[in-house]
């Protein structure tokens, strides 16, 4: 209980008048520049709230003097780059990709625009220099599934491959074995031919003939007599070192019986025409470009 | 003075009261904006609640703990809005109990991540991600293809979000079941599972979801939700 507040004698501060058994307690004031702090800090925050948007009421909430919101000054923010952007890609977006690639300023800007999209979008599925995976094209290889043109890897990107999008590039393999259309031996005679024939793997055996036979009649409409492809129904050339389900005579058989058939997004909900652009010249420009 | 450090000290019902209201007034500052905070959530045209297999998914995703190296938080900053799309909205996670903002990103933002890549990629890079993605520290989630997804409970978890405020309605506990298969199955008739929630995505399963269907379906549905052309900024109230 407080007792007789008085001045101790050793330090000459005033005591709280707390007395336990003759022992008292010291009233030492808080230092003064902590206290200056304190009152400063308090100031600042009635500051803040008055300035920049604090308390919640009714149907809103009070805005502050400044009128200050992120969701503006990140606008704000974004128009300030896009306007030192669209110098150059307000031209990347008019200008054909035949004018495009005879400007060589235009030219780096795409080909860095391009490249920072594809890192984020692109990569994960068709590696970091555009090598591909099993399922995913290699992009760098030239083995170009829906066509290697600039402007036909623009409308890839853009809609997607059985992506849903209404224009959207799609085509249907048939499922040759699970259908019954071919049995089991005739998808290994066929596996063989195209194995020996187009996958540079020469072979002699009873299948290849047979083999000839059953491609002429149900591979060649798309993939043509040579197994030269034809990007018009994206279908796969197989006359090349590069297959998209890797290079094995398994995957031919799992193909022709069951066929997998990849999708990939389309990037017109996600990026802008321009930028579209400049990752196509990106991806044409990674080796495989036609 | 009457009020004296002395006089409080000894008057343990004056101590009692001074007590009282030097608390209230921080709970006061504290409690009070939170009776008018559904006030400043916006309310934006597409926000639904999640389908039966997309908030099975939700479960998996945060028993397996994705948000800590994932967030779902597109932040109002030029560099977030650049790499992953417009900020996030505080509607598009309204029906989200708890949010899955996160705080953390060792992986990369999935606020916007549905429909970014393929649902073979999805299901291929959650078993093995290593194998698309070279680099990626994701463990692999492989044992989720193997996991039939539990689903008697299923009413229980719907109802447990209505009780925190999801408007889930009686037609959609009476179908949960039904439209968790069809989610699942592309042969399946989606009609009703679109009526209830637009633009679900079906997962390419066998109408017998295990916990990847149901993941996948989750992930291909975030951030999707709002189409940002229908959204004004006057929409999005500040």
């Amino acid at each position: 209980m407080p007792g007789k507040i008085e001045k101790d004698s050793v330090t000459g501060t005033e005591t709280t008048g707390h007395e336990w058994d003759g022992i008292r307690e010291l009233n030492t004031p808080l230092p003064k520049w902590w206290v200056y702090v304190w009152i400063a800090s308090i100031v600042w925050g009635i500051g803040y709230m008055l300035v920049y948007p604090s308390v919640p009421y009714g149907p809103g909430y009070f805005h502050g003097l400044l009128g200050y919101s992120s969701r503006s000054h990140v606008a704000h923010e974004v128009a300030e780059v896009d306007a030192k952007r669209d110098i150059y890609m307000k031209k990347i977006a008019a200008q054909p990709f035949s004018a495009i690639e005879k400007n060589p300023q235009l030219m780096q800007v795409a080909e860095t625009a391009g490249a920072i999209t594809f890192a984020e979008n692109c990569q994960p599925c068709h590696g970091q220099g555009g090598e591909g995976r099993l399922g995913y094209p290699a992009l760098a290889a030239g083995a170009w599934i829906w066509g290697g043109t600039l402007p036909a890897i623009r409308q890839t990107i853009t809609y997607g491959i059985r992506s849903g999008d209404p224009q959207a590039r799609d085509s249907q393999m048939p499922p040759f074995g699970k259908s019954g259309m071919l049995n089991a031996g005739q998808i290994q005679q066929v596996a063989s031919f195209v194995w020996s024939k187009f996958y540079g793997h020469p072979t002699k055996g009873e299948d290849i003939a047979p083999g000839a036979k059953i491609f002429a009649a149900n591979c060649a409409v798309c993939h043509g007599p040579q197994g030269q492809g034809n990007p018009a129904f994206g279908a796969p050339r197989l006359a090349s070192h590069v297959h998209l389900y890797g290079d094995f005579r398994a995957s031919i058989v799992r193909q022709v019986t069951d066929p997998r058939m990849g999708v990939m997004p389309n990037w017109n909900k996600r990026l802008d025409p321009a930028t579209i652009k400049a990752v196509a010249i990106y991806v044409h420009d990674l080796g495989g470009g036609q | 003075m009457r009020l004296s450090h002395a006089f409080i000290e000894r008057n343990a019902i004056v101590l009692l009261v001074l007590a009282l209201l030097t608390v209230a007034i921080g709970g006061i500052v504290e409690i009070v904006p939170l009776f008018t905070i559904e006030t400043t959530v916006e309310h934006v045209n597409g926000v639904r609640p999640y389908s039966p297999l997309e908030l099975r998914g939700r479960d998996i995703y945060i028993r397996e703990g994705c948000y800590l190296c994932h967030s779902q938080m597109i932040r109002t900053l030029r560099d977030d809005v650049a790499r992953y799309g417009h900020y996030s909205l505080a509607a598009e996670s309204m029906y989200d109990h708890p949010f899955q903002w996160g705080s953390k990103r060792i992986g990369p933002d999935l606020a916007r991540v549905g429909g970014k890549y393929s649902d073979a990629w999805m299901y291929a890079h959650l078993e093995h991600p290593r194998r698309l993605v070279p680099e990626s520290l994701m463990p692999d989630f492989a044992f989720l293809a193997h996991t039939p997804l539990e689903t008697r409970d299923l009413l229980a978890r719907m109802r447990t979000n209505i009780e925190v405020g999801v408007p889930y309605t009686k037609a959609d506990l009476a179908q949960a079941a039904a439209d968790l298969r069809a989610q699942d199955d592309p042969s399946a008739d989606h009609s009703g599972l679109e009526k209830r929630y637009h633009g679900a995505h079906v997962v390419p399963g066998n109408g017998h979801p295990t916990e990847l269907d149901a993941l996948v379906a989750y992930l291909q549905v975030l951030g999707t939700m709002v189409d940002f052309k229908d959204v004004t900024p006057a929409q999005e109230r500040q």
